[in-house]
């Protein structure tokens, strides 16, 4: 019960602090606050689970077939008989890494954590316009945690399907052991963790239509706010897709139905099954899977903005056209599915109506690109930590980015597709940009969600093993994909048969990449440290740390319900009155009134 | 042994370095009067100095990969439409890494050149209409062109191929593949999965193998006769468990009985001709250089992929669905292997869609042959029909025929 201590002895001034029972405070807590310190805490720990198994899988990669000590520690003689990894678990560790990083922590991290604490607080509002459906949400983002988690014990081990859980394959206990009990949990997870998701994507929406505090209009807003905004109506129209296909799934796999399966011999079993169709479970999954990459995106674009502006003490740059990028690269997200299946059997001229669509989506992300450049340029800018990650996040947006152009391409993606060279652009533009956004509004709201400070310079050291750990481990994969290796290879040992110098490259390549990941992962231990030491013992805050404009750093250090003592703040400006010529100071926040004669922006 | 070595070293320096970040943040805060969220002069210059430096390795690192493992890291293409692709891509990575080194540069260079100094205040600029206009412009420009480019080339690649292309089918399963030529009248005979038996493993459609099948499945050793003769018998009692597995499993093989009734009376004899004369192959697939081939896709279990790498082809397999690819061989394995300067190289079909455990191991050989080889190799094959595997006392022995891989390539 440190917390408990550490608290009594912050609040000895502290008048609105009135008793509230250790459950209904962290536990079953309906305050947003909370609630998004719970997703944040439970994120943080799938993330490093995550993070251990592809360790776990990197080290194969790397040392293919030679025993390790590690991997026995960790999985013992069932999975890594004499501390080679079998064969069916490396697919399990590849499929639970992908499920955990992009669902439970890049989702529900990364927009549970942000938009829970700063919709209210960037609005000037009381709290969510419903705290118990937020709870419910968090709770059952939990138990879907948790559920995911175990599939790992099971005996006949997790989904092995990738995470992408295509079918047959995991429909077919026959076919791959994950898919019986394993895939069962997956799918159990999956549903709720979508009906969290739904709960609190439609909290978020009410409550940025319905909660602004006076004056704070829809063009007043944080962009960090209307990136929460599309991405809650992203995650609303999406979701139930995922949901339908895993309910059509579910229904396969227990009742026999034939939405997926259609004349399969598997195991020496001829099965009945005719006229269902594997292609339909691909749209229906990347009809959530890729607003699912702006679901993941977007908050981390949002936190950048915020940081990039506060931290180059200017106004974003082009604030209308980011909001606009925003709206664009939202709709666009959902016409543009099909770029994952060029090479599934889809009529070509389908395939040529997603290359159209992906590509414009790199228009509105060009505009956000050179619009981060512009507010840099002729800053004063000042590198704490969390702008570091915001800087390395606009990095990696542009080198995964730009790879996108070609998988978009689909002459292009025949001879890419499913290669490491994909494996490099979504870790880049998806991962890194996402985990860096994440970890710069960790760095940079740290105060406003704990009262404390993270230690600088462990924050700096933090940044660079992971800059340069994740670029090393990411970067030389596109010359791995390149060179033509298939992503979710249990080894290249088969190039040795064909192509010795290809499968020099590999080696080589992978061990590289391995090196790198554990470096990266090590580094994170001081991230760890930071933080849990500081929410105990960091230096207390001051209210306004960054000397940022938005209402969040109106409220008292000491977080109390309800956000502000007394009224609610009355907004009168933008978010971005940055070194406004003839202001005193470089930074207006939003509830000074206009001056005499003084323009909004 | 050396690696355990390794990971002990690695787990207890984590240990010591955790233990001395304790050390050290304890002692510095006590040490350093600033607050946290003041950042110094001296950090502030630090840490910008350090994002150009780094910039300049993150691009050196790039350079340097670029001329170890090769600009496009696989070699040349070894068919026509590769050679197409590849030129698509080299220009397509011309224009991406340019708009590569200048974003990444105009950023560190801007985060560097623009650290806070003191006295110098920010520059108020929030928009510029004129600005915006241009980075939607250019983009859209530079967008256009390469769509256009890249829709040309799809259209060509994921077109009809010429009616002189060569059939082959390619039939995967966890974990290998088939290949089946479709014989002097280039016509794929007609199939259907139910009539899979093991001496018809790509179950192709003709009168006598449905015949057998439905004998198969009515008279097998786990036929509906036996199934019902098990479930009608008095004397023995099964567990409700393993009653119920032996019913569902007899209405499957009833269903499937009726099914392949059906399919008896729709028949049509004339068609047995084309999968007779089908030539079926496994370990090694040879191809033609020069000779355009439209190979259809075939899957028994889940879903597969027929990756070529070389050629740059690839399509799914997928069960209960037809796809098809298309490519033109340009080099023999012998050029190929002078290329690469490689005595043992050969081309090679993957599977790169995840399968199963053995996912990885998939593959089969693929050997270009020029065209008096390849004609040799297919005279040979002219006995080793489906029709004279499927009555092997008719046909010579089809070993005879089998060609070493190496032996073929070293005759040209």
């Amino acid at each position: 019960m440190a917390s408990h201590d550490a608290h009594a002895h912050g609040h000895h001034e502290d008048h609105h602090h009135h008793e509230e029972h250790f459950i209904s405070k962290y536990i079953f807590s309906q305050d947003h606050k909370m609630i998004g310190k719970q997703f944040l805490m439970t994120a943080v720990f799938m993330g490093l689970v995550a993070m251990m198994l592809s360790i776990l899988f990197r080290i194969q990669l790397a040392w293919p077939g030679e025993s390790s000590d590690f991997l026995s520690f960790f999985l013992g003689e069932k999975w890594a008989p004499n501390g080679v990894l079998k064969e069916d678990m490396y697919l399990g560790l590849v499929t639970i890494h992908g499920t955990i990083m992009v669902f439970f922590l890049l989702t529900g991290g990364l927009s549970g954590t942000f938009s829970n604490i700063l919709i209210p607080l960037q609005l000037g509002a009381r709290d969510m316009a419903s705290g118990f459906l937020n709870m419910l949400s968090y709770w059952m983002f939990a138990l879907s945690s948790i559920i995911m988690l175990i599939s790992l014990f099971v005996e006949s081990g997790p989904a092995m399907a990738g995470w992408t859980v295509y079918p047959p394959l995991s429909a077919l206990p026959q076919a791959v052991s994950g898919s019986g009990l394993g895939m069962t949990l997956w799918l159990v997870s999956m549903t709720i963790f979508i009906a969290s998701s739904l709960i609190g994507s439609l909290n978020y929406i009410v409550t940025i239509i319905n909660l602004r505090t006076q004056g704070m209009t829809m063009t007043r807003m944080p962009l960090t706010i209307w990136a929460f905004f599309v991405t809650a109506i992203l995650g609303v129209l999406s979701f139930p897709v995922l949901l339908s296909a895993a309910l059509l799934l579910t229904m396969d796999r227990l009742m026999g139905t034939s939405f997926y399966l259609s004349d399969i011999i598997v195991g020496g079993e001829m099965l009945t099954n005719h006229g269902g169709s594997p292609i339909l479970y691909q749209h229906l999954f990347w009809f959530l899977g890729h607003p699912e990459v702006y679901i993941v995106l977007l908050p981390a674009l949002g936190l950048s903005s915020e940081i990039i502006a506060t931290n180059s003490r200017k106004p974003i740059f082009g604030y209308k056209a980011m909001i606009a990028s925003i709206l664009a690269i939202g709709f666009l997200s959902f016409i543009v599915w099909g770029h994952h299946m060029f090479v599934t059997g889809m009529n070509p001229f389908l395939g040529s109506v997603f290359v159209f669509t992906t590509l414009l989506i790199a228009i509105p992300s060009a505009v956000k690109v050179f619009n981060y450049l512009t507010t840099l340029w002729k800053g004063s800018l000042v590198l704490t930590p969390a702008m570091l990650f915001a800087i390395g996040l606009v990095s990696t947006f542009i080198t995964g980015g730009v790879t996108g152009i070609i998988l978009a391409d689909s002459a292009l993606d025949i001879m890419l597709h499913d290669t490491y060279f994909v494996v490099a652009h979504f870790h880049i533009v998806m991962g890194m940009s996402a985990v860096f956004g994440m970890f710069a509004g960790v760095y940079h709201w740290f105060p406003k969600m704990f009262g404390r400070m993270l230690n600088t310079r462990l924050g700096y050291a933090h940044f660079w093993v992971t800059l340069i750990g994740a670029y090393g481990v990411f970067f030389p994969m596109h010359f791995v994909g390149l060179a033509g290796a298939p992503r979710r290879y249990y080894d290249y040992s088969a190039y040795s048969e064909f192509d010795n110098n290809s499968f020099e490259l590999m080696v080589d390549l992978n061990q590289i990449i391995t090196t790198f990941a554990i470096l990266a992962a090590i580094g994170q231990v001081i991230f760890l440290f930071n933080f849990f030491y500081s929410i105990f013992r960091g230096p207390k805050a001051p209210q306004n740390p960054w000397n940022a404009t938005t209402l969040e750093w109106t409220t008292p250090v000491e977080a109390i319900h309800g956000n502000w003592p007394g009224d609610l703040p009355v907004v009168h400006r933008w978010p971005y009155d940055y070194s406004k010529p003839g202001a005193s100071q470089d930074y207006i926040t939003q509830i000074t009134p206009l001056e005499e004669g003084e323009e909004e922006h | 042994m050396e690696n355990k070595l390794i990971i002990l070293l690695v787990i207890v320096l984590g240990a010591i370095a955790v233990a001395q970040l304790v050390r050290i943040y304890e002692i510095s805060a006590k040490l350093r009067k600033n607050e946290e969220h003041e950042i110094s002069n001296r950090d502030n210059n630090l840490n910008a100095r350090m994002m150009f430096g780094f910039m300049i390795a993150f691009f050196a690192f790039f350079i340097y990969l670029m001329v170890a493992y090769g600009w496009t890291g696989r070699g040349s293409a070894a068919s026509d439409e590769g050679v197409e692709m590849d030129w698509l891509l080299n220009l397509n990575f011309v224009i991406i890494i340019a708009v590569f080194f200048l974003t990444n540069f105009l950023l560190f260079f801007f985060t560097w050149r623009y650290v806070r100094k003191p006295g110098v205040p920010a520059f108020y600029y929030p928009h510029n209409n004129k600005l915006e206009m241009l980075w939607t412009v250019v983009p859209a420009v530079v967008l256009a062109v390469i769509i256009i480019l890249g829709l040309q080339t799809w259209n060509r690649l994921s077109g009809p191929s010429k009616p002189e292309a060569e059939k082959i089918e390619l039939f995967s399963k966890q974990f290998d593949w088939t290949a089946r030529y479709a014989g002097a009248d280039n016509t794929l005979g007609l199939y259907d999965y139910k009539l899979t038996l093991d001496n018809n493993e790509l179950a192709l459609l003709t009168t006598n193998t449905i015949d057998s099948s439905l004998n198969n499945m009515l008279n097998g050793a786990t036929g509906i006769r036996n199934l019902q003769k098990l479930l009608n018998n008095r004397d023995t009692v099964f567990s409700d468990s393993t009653l119920n597995v032996l019913r569902t499993d007899l209405s499957r093989k009833e269903r499937l009985y009726r099914f392949m009734t059906q399919m008896k009376e729709n028949h049509n004899p004339k068609l047995d001709a084309s999968a007779w004369d089908d030539i079926i192959q496994k370990d090694t697939l040879y191809l033609c250089k020069g000779q355009e081939y439209e190979i259809a896709l075939r899957a028994k279990d889940v879903i597969h992929s027929a990756y070529f790498p070389h050629f740059r082809a690839q399509m799914n397999a997928v069960p209960g669905m037809a796809t098809r690819l298309k490519f033109t061989p340009n080099k023999t394995t012998a050029e190929m292997r002078r290329e690469k300067n490689d005595e043992k190289f050969n081309y090679i079909l993957m599977c790169n869609k995840i399968c199963g455990g053995a996912h990885y191991k998939m593959k089969m050989v693929v050997v270009v042959l020029d065209k008096s080889a390849y004609k040799k190799w297919m005279d040979g094959k002219k006995k080793a029909t489906f029709k004279d595997q499927y009555f092997p006392v008719a046909a010579a022995p089809a070993d005879t025929t089998a060609v070493d891989t190496t032996a073929v390539v070293t005759m040209n």
